[in-house]
């Protein structure tokens, strides 16, 4: 009950205030004193509530592989973060980002605030695409390998006992150039023999040296061009293979020569 | 024009002779002595294979070059089979009396029973060879002799007499023949060719392969079956082994072969696009081709003969291919190099030392053979003539004097030395296709060994 020393301070309070009201009607009395804040524990404020996610979402909720989905969020409420898992990272209250995945994901959004975190959930399914269909047969080819070089490269010719790029030689083989590497292209897996021949006239035995010469030079000039060694092989025939018999020098020029042959 | 000095050499012992102003290069000279060689006849079973013998024997004796053959037209009309068929000839006839008018008659000639019959006129025969042939116990047996006509009496003049035995077939009788002719051949220093062979090229059956043959063209006998192109063959002093070059896996590459039995002896080669020209060393121990091994072609270079342990021996940029050891040095080298132009024919050490050019930079040169005695080289040459119109030469290698065997009777390659040294083979388009032949070094005696497709490169060798 009240103590003592508050029993008396309230009649005196009491009495104080009869005296006031007293002077202040014609003479109330003056009004008492305000009480003295209660030193009493304060209430608790109400405790704030967490963010509000009236929104997260996966649309569509399922895609096949290699396609997206969106998400879309909504926060709103007492928000201090929003963030998404998988990568996604902090975001704004609301939103969408387009999302794809290659399985199957569940994205968590995560807001936090001064009232707690909430979190919501949204799942992207993935499903394996139907196997693509087969490619079509290829076409076949027109023009076959064999075909391409005896129609797109032409031999080149040599003087007499000289394996070195005289200035017809130069032009056909700048444009063989261009043409052995279409074809190579087109051709992935072939090779092509640069073959080097002679007339009738020198030993046959120096002649295969010759030879040798003469294709060892065109595939250095056509490597030069930018046409792939590797994808060229070298071999002297000497005067073996002649195209011409006839003992004159139109025959015997057309047999001083290069010529481009498929490996086989 | 210069004067061509002719030099004269020595055949290995034989009667060549060394003519001092009118100096040849020959090989063959001098007075060859006349020898007459009667047919031989055999008994009932024996006779069916004596033209076969007497052909050969009388081949192998002319085709010596030691000799002149007395033709038979000119021979006695009894022929003596063995020693004791020969009659000596009575005493001359005294300053005869007149009897009645008639004077005895003494006979002049024994009918060629006397020896004087074989070396008087019309044989006028230095030597005589003479026997007969039987089947005994299933052998062929020759029984064989050869008389000096100079001498008196037949046991004075007889230099050979023997016995020789084969198989009862032509192959027998060839056998003997040939040994007959070779003991006749040896007592004047010349060496038979039985016994030796000819490997050569031939595209009979539609791709160029290693043959080998007779050296009378006989028993040609295929030897790769490459179905490729197989060329260049070379073989060893010892005849058990050819090298050549072939297409066979690709690129052309040194094979190396035992000749009996034929088989592939797997020789290395080099990562090149060419490794051609194989030739061996005299001691048989090592191998030389060109080859385009860590550059262009071509460089020489020495190996074992499985192909291991190769160095260079030319370090030119130019074409340097066929060398050919000194067979009977081993100690230098001649080969074809396109250093200083065309093709022509250097010499060097083993080593690859003092290079020198033999041919006079005319013209194109190719294909040295080396004489067996080391001294000359056969060679082919477009000297005089047009590019690709190549003829056979015989070169003193110290001198540098040279001699022309062929003159453009078609095109003449490939000259390869005999055994003897006295003989050629070589190929010629003489005939229009490629074909081999056989001559004496002076040019004379050509003979045909080929008929069939083309064939080129002989090598003579034992």
């Amino acid at each position: 009950m009240f103590s003592r020393k508050r029993k008396i301070t309230v009649i005196c309070l009491a009495v104080g205030l009869a005296v006031f009201a007293n002077g202040c009607k014609k003479k109330v009395p003056p009004p008492p004193p305000p009480p003295p804040p209660v030193k009493e524990q304060p209430p608790p404020p109400p405790a704030p509530r967490a963010p509000t996610i009236s929104q997260f979402s996966a649309e569509p909720s399922t895609i096949q592989r290699g396609q997206s989905a969106t998400l879309r969020w909504e926060v709103s409420g007492d928000v201090t973060n929003v963030s998404i898992n998988q990568g996604i990272g902090t975001v704004q209250n609301a939103g969408s980002q387009r999302v794809s995945p290659n399985d199957s994901t569940t994205y968590t959004l995560t807001a936090t605030g001064p009232g707690g975190p909430s979190t919501a959930s949204a799942t992207v399914n993935v499903t394996a695409p139907p196997p693509p269909p087969p490619p079509p047969p290829p076409v076949a080819p027109t023009v076959t390998f064999p075909q391409r070089l005896e129609r797109d490269v032409q031999d080149a010719y040599f003087d007499y006992d000289k394996s070195d790029i005289r200035s017809d030689a130069r032009d056909a083989l700048t444009h063989d150039a261009a043409a052995l590497k279409s074809i190579l292209a087109d051709f992935p897996n072939a090779s092509i023999i640069v073959e080097g021949h002679c007339d009738e006239r020198g030993s046959a035995e120096y002649n295969i040296g010759l030879g040798d010469r003469r294709s060892s030079s065109a595939k250095e000039f056509l490597v030069q061009l930018g046409v792939p060694g590797d994808r060229l092989k070298t071999i002297s025939y000497g005067k073996e293979r002649p195209v011409c018999t006839d003992h004159d020098e139109s025959c015997w020029q057309r047999n001083r020569r290069v010529h481009f042959s498929p490996e086989q | 024009m210069k004067k061509l000095i002719w030099l004269a050499i020595a055949a290995a012992g034989g009667l060549a002779l060394l003519a001092a102003q009118d100096a040849r290069i020959t090989i063959v000279g001098g007075t060859k002595p006349n020898i007459a060689i009667p047919d031989f006849r055999g008994d009932s079973q024996a006779q069916p294979l004596m033209s076969v013998f007497n052909q050969t024997l009388w081949g192998d004796v002319e085709g010596s070059g030691l000799f002149k053959m007395v033709p038979k037209t000119m021979y006695p009309t009894t022929v003596p089979q063995q020693p004791s068929d020969f009659r000596t000839p009575p005493p001359a006839p005294q300053q005869g009396r007149v009897r009645g008018g008639q004077q005895m008659s003494v006979p002049q000639t024994g009918g060629g029973l006397w020896m004087s019959d074989w070396s008087s006129p019309p044989a006028s025969a230095n030597y005589f060879a003479m026997g007969y042939t039987a089947v005994q116990n299933g052998v062929f047996v020759l029984r064989a002799w050869f008389f000096d006509l100079s001498r008196d009496t037949p046991a004075a003049a007889q230099v050979i007499g023997k016995l020789y035995t084969g198989s009862v077939d032509e192959t027998g009788a060839r056998k003997t023949a040939h040994e007959f002719a070779a003991d006749i051949l040896a007592l004047f220093g010349g060496k038979s060719l039985f016994g030796t062979y000819i490997y050569f090229v031939s595209n009979r059956t539609g791709h160029k392969e290693i043959w080998v043959m007779d050296p009378d063209g006989r028993n040609q006998r295929q030897l790769t079956r490459f179905n490729s192109t197989s060329i260049e063959p070379a073989v060893s002093p010892d005849g058990s082994k050819i090298a050549f070059t072939s297409y066979a896996r690709g690129t052309p590459g040194i094979f190396m072969f035992s000749v009996d039995p034929v088989r592939d002896l797997h020789f290395y080669n080099q990562a090149a696009s060419v490794n051609e020209t194989p030739a061996f060393t005299p001691d048989g121990k090592q191998i030389l081709y060109a080859s385009s091994a860590g550059g262009r072609c071509c460089r020489i270079f020495l190996a074992n003969l499985d192909g291991s342990g190769f160095r260079p021996i030319t370090s030119s940029s130019f074409i340097d291919v066929e060398p050919k050891v000194n067979p009977k040095t081993g100690g230098e080298i001649a080969f074809v190099s396109g250093r200083s132009g065309p093709q022509q024919i250097y010499r060097m050490n083993m080593d690859g030392a003092d290079i020198e050019r033999l041919t006079d930079g005319t013209g194109e040169a190719s294909n040295p053979c080396w004489h067996p005695d080391g001294h000359i080289l056969a060679f082919s040459w477009t000297r005089g003539f047009a590019t690709g119109n190549w003829n056979l030469f015989i070169m003193d290698v110290a001198s540098h004097k040279y001699d022309q065997l062929t003159h453009s009777e078609g095109r003449n390659e490939h000259p390869s030395w005999a055994p003897d040294g006295m003989h050629l083979a070589f190929d010629s388009t003489r005939t229009g296709r490629t074909q081999i032949y056989t001559m004496l070094s002076d040019g004379t005696q050509v003979q045909p060994l080929t008929t069939l497709g083309e064939n080129w490169t002989p090598v003579w060798g034992k």
